[in-house]
């Protein structure tokens, strides 16, 4: 039973991580920026919520009206003034830019916030369902519903639209989508712009569930990462399935070992997977290429 | 002269030899004094300047120099970007500590005496972490250094019996003590940089050096050339590994303290990665540069802002405004701009002489300042 329990926190939490990794495997897809301030950026818009929910009153889920288009203007911008005047190596180069920009937001943030750690509060947020013996907690499940709706919504902006088509076609080959006429730097802005518009609306779910300060970012990138090689660098899919089989696997060891080895367990998995696909489980092999 | 040649003269191998060689470039006499001026510039610096607080700014930067000349030797010249070398930096921390704990030392030249099993231990680890994040390349292997290194400092955390947890560990500090602290420590991370310079210049000549190179420019290449990839690149992390593992073992003697959350800190592989492309990736001399200049500016804002995140956020912006205005770093940039001044000295002097027009292979090898003898002298 506690396994199984295992399973259903996982399969929530793993939801979760799933939106935070699509930002971050979608931009690496577009423009091969590794986005190293993912996890500062969670933790920024776990913030916004933060003061806009205890400041104005409302209720978390209402401060995303105000949090996406903030956050995505901020995506927008820091492409069109840190990435793109990148031309050469680009993909170590941006990744020391954005590791760089995260140094500067988790500065600010602790100047302002300090190091306490500090947690979103939802008069819903501490109940849970009940089904059998398992425990369903309200916060998990409504993560888990926000971020099936997110995503979805991602993926019909993706396949349905004109932009997504743009988004696509640059992914594959970005000199043919430059060819056929697709403003690549305005494409991979707006693409920046809703990896970090995704990755506030997972902060506030992240702030709603586990208690945070700044320096939380760096535990919420280093599993952001692994989930994005584990399920193939790109693959939006691959990084939702990765997000849920890693949770869970950690949940699982967390309940049945000790809770401190489940992170651990965590990177163990990667090691292994690596050993035999070294592409990931759903990424294409890079051929020659270094 | 004629615009088409018939048929162009053949050279010799010596003459082509010349002639390929960029005569721009300082001659060997020039780079030798360049070094040895810079050691004793570094040499004095303690003596110079006897301030406490200063010669620990220069300590610090002794020991960054160690890890990006070491740190270069893998990632410039293999083009595999390593953003997890804290690995080999905390493992050499705890070496240290643990050795020192264990064996009961307590004289601070003993303590020094057992700093070089920090590089072994470092370049000792490097074997499993290289054989695992080899396998992959580019963005992935990036990710998968700073993922190894995350690994390590929850192994740090996780068996508080080895390492004391986050509760972290004590070094017992050296016994000479007083205004000459500073000294030991800064002496002996020179030496090791300089020997981590010699190291870094043998590998650049060597053919082992060559085939790193040829694995940064393509490695399926490389590899069909037949070059021994995996243990080319394998053999460049370990060697590395011992360099920035030694920088580890005299920081704890230094510090007197290792915490996971120091030892294996994103930081430090940020710092090494910043500084080496600073200066220039893959060069001799770039990571000198950017440890030198970099280093000391990290201790100062860290001293003068350390009390806020202030110094985070300088240091941050700093580092956004230099990457993206110096690219390709300091040394290069630098090294182009000497050279087409040079070059633009050199036409405006031709043209003076009338040799300017149509310019043919023949002629430029004829002509170029390298290849005549009489310019060959003054060089």
């Amino acid at each position: 039973m506690l396994v199984l329990q295992g399973i259903v926190d996982g399969i929530l939490a793993g939801a979760l991580y799933a939106l935070m990794g699509a930002g971050l495997t979608l931009v690496f897809g577009v423009m091969e920026v590794i986005n190293f301030a993912q996890g500062i950026i969670v933790v920024l818009g776990a913030y916004f919520t933060y003061t806009f929910a205890s400041h104005l009153g409302v209720d978390p889920f209402v401060t995303l009206l105000l949090t996406i288009p903030i956050m995505f203007t901020l995506g927008y911008a820091v492409y069109m003034l840190l990435l793109r005047p990148i031309k050469r190596d680009r993909v170590i180069m941006s990744l020391l830019v954005m590791y760089a920009t995260a140094v500067v937001i988790e500065g600010v943030l602790d100047l302002i916030f300090g190091g306490t750690l500090v947690e979103v509060n939802a008069s819903y947020g501490t109940g849970s369902v009940h089904l059998g013996a398992l425990d369903f907690p309200n916060v998990y499940l409504l993560a888990f519903g926000l971020s099936a709706v997110l995503l979805a919504a991602l993926f019909w902006i993706l396949y349905h639209t004109k932009f997504g088509r743009s988004l696509r076609a640059t992914t594959q080959n970005l000199t043919a989508a430059k060819l056929v006429g697709i403003n690549v730097d305005h494409v991979s802005a707006l693409t920046l712009g809703i990896g970090v518009g995704l990755g506030a609306a997972g902060g506030m779910l992240f702030g709603m569930t586990t208690p945070f300060n700044a320096a939380s970012s760096y535990d919420l990138i280093s599993r952001l990462l692994v989930i994005v090689i584990l399920g193939g660098f790109g693959s939006v899919w691959g990084a939702g399935v990765a997000a849920i089989l890693m949770l869970v696997i950690e949940d699982v060891v967390a309940v049945v070992w000790s809770p401190v080895w489940g992170q651990t367990v965590f990177y163990l998995v990667l090691a292994l997977v690596l050993m035999f696909r070294p592409q990931g489980l759903f990424g294409r092999r890079i051929a020659r290429a270094q | 002269m004629a615009v088409a040649e018939a048929a162009p003269e053949l050279l010799s191998p010596a003459e082509i030899d010349r002639a390929f060689r960029d005569p721009f470039s300082p001659s060997k006499r020039t780079r030798a004094t360049s070094w040895i001026l810079l050691l004793a510039a570094l040499t004095a610096f303690p003596l110079v300047f006897t301030n406490p607080a200063v010669t620990s700014i220069g300590v610090f930067t002794m020991f960054f120099l160690v890890a990006v000349v070491g740190w270069n030797i893998f990632s410039g010249y293999s083009g595999y970007i390593s953003i997890g070398h804290a690995v080999y930096y905390g493992f050499g921390q705890y070496t240290v500590a643990l050795l020192i704990l264990h064996l009961g030392i307590t004289s601070g030249v003993s303590e020094l005496a057992i700093v070089p099993l920090a590089g072994l231990a470092g370049a000792a680890v490097a074997v499993p972490v290289g054989l695992l994040v080899l396998r992959v390349r580019r963005h992935t292997f990036i990710v998968l250094t700073i993922a190894v290194m995350f690994i390590f400092q929850l192994l740090a955390f996780n068996f508080p019996s080895i390492t004391g947890g986050s509760s972290g560990m004590n070094v017992t500090p050296p016994s000479w003590s007083g205004n000459n602290f500073n000294l030991p420590f800064y002496y002996i991370a020179l030496g090791t940089a300089a020997v981590g310079l010699l190291t870094s210049w043998a590998v650049r000549r060597s053919k082992f050096g060559l085939g790193l190179l040829a694995i940064r420019d393509d490695e399926d290449r490389a590899k069909g050339l037949g070059i021994k990839v995996t243990r080319a690149k394998l053999l460049a992390l370990m060697l590395s590994a011992f360099f920035v593992g030694i920088a580890g073992g005299l920081y704890a003697i230094f510090v007197g303290q290792v915490f996971p959350q120091f030892a294996f800190t994103p930081f430090y592989d940020l710092y090494l990665a910043v500084f080496a492309f600073v200066g220039g990736l893959g060069t001799l001399s770039g990571p000198v540069f950017g440890a030198l200049l970099l280093g000391p500016l990290q201790q100062y804002f860290e001293i003068q802002f350390g009390a806020t995140t202030l110094y985070l956020i300088i240091y941050g912006v700093l580092f956004v405004v230099i990457l993206l205005a110096l690219p390709r770093g300091i040394v290069p940039s630098l090294a182009d701009r000497y050279r087409s001044f040079l070059a633009s000295r050199w036409r405006r002097a031709e043209e003076r002489r009338g040799v300017g027009g149509s310019v043919t292979a023949g002629s430029m090898i004829a002509s170029a300042p390298g290849a005549a003898p009489s310019e060959r002298g003054g060089s």
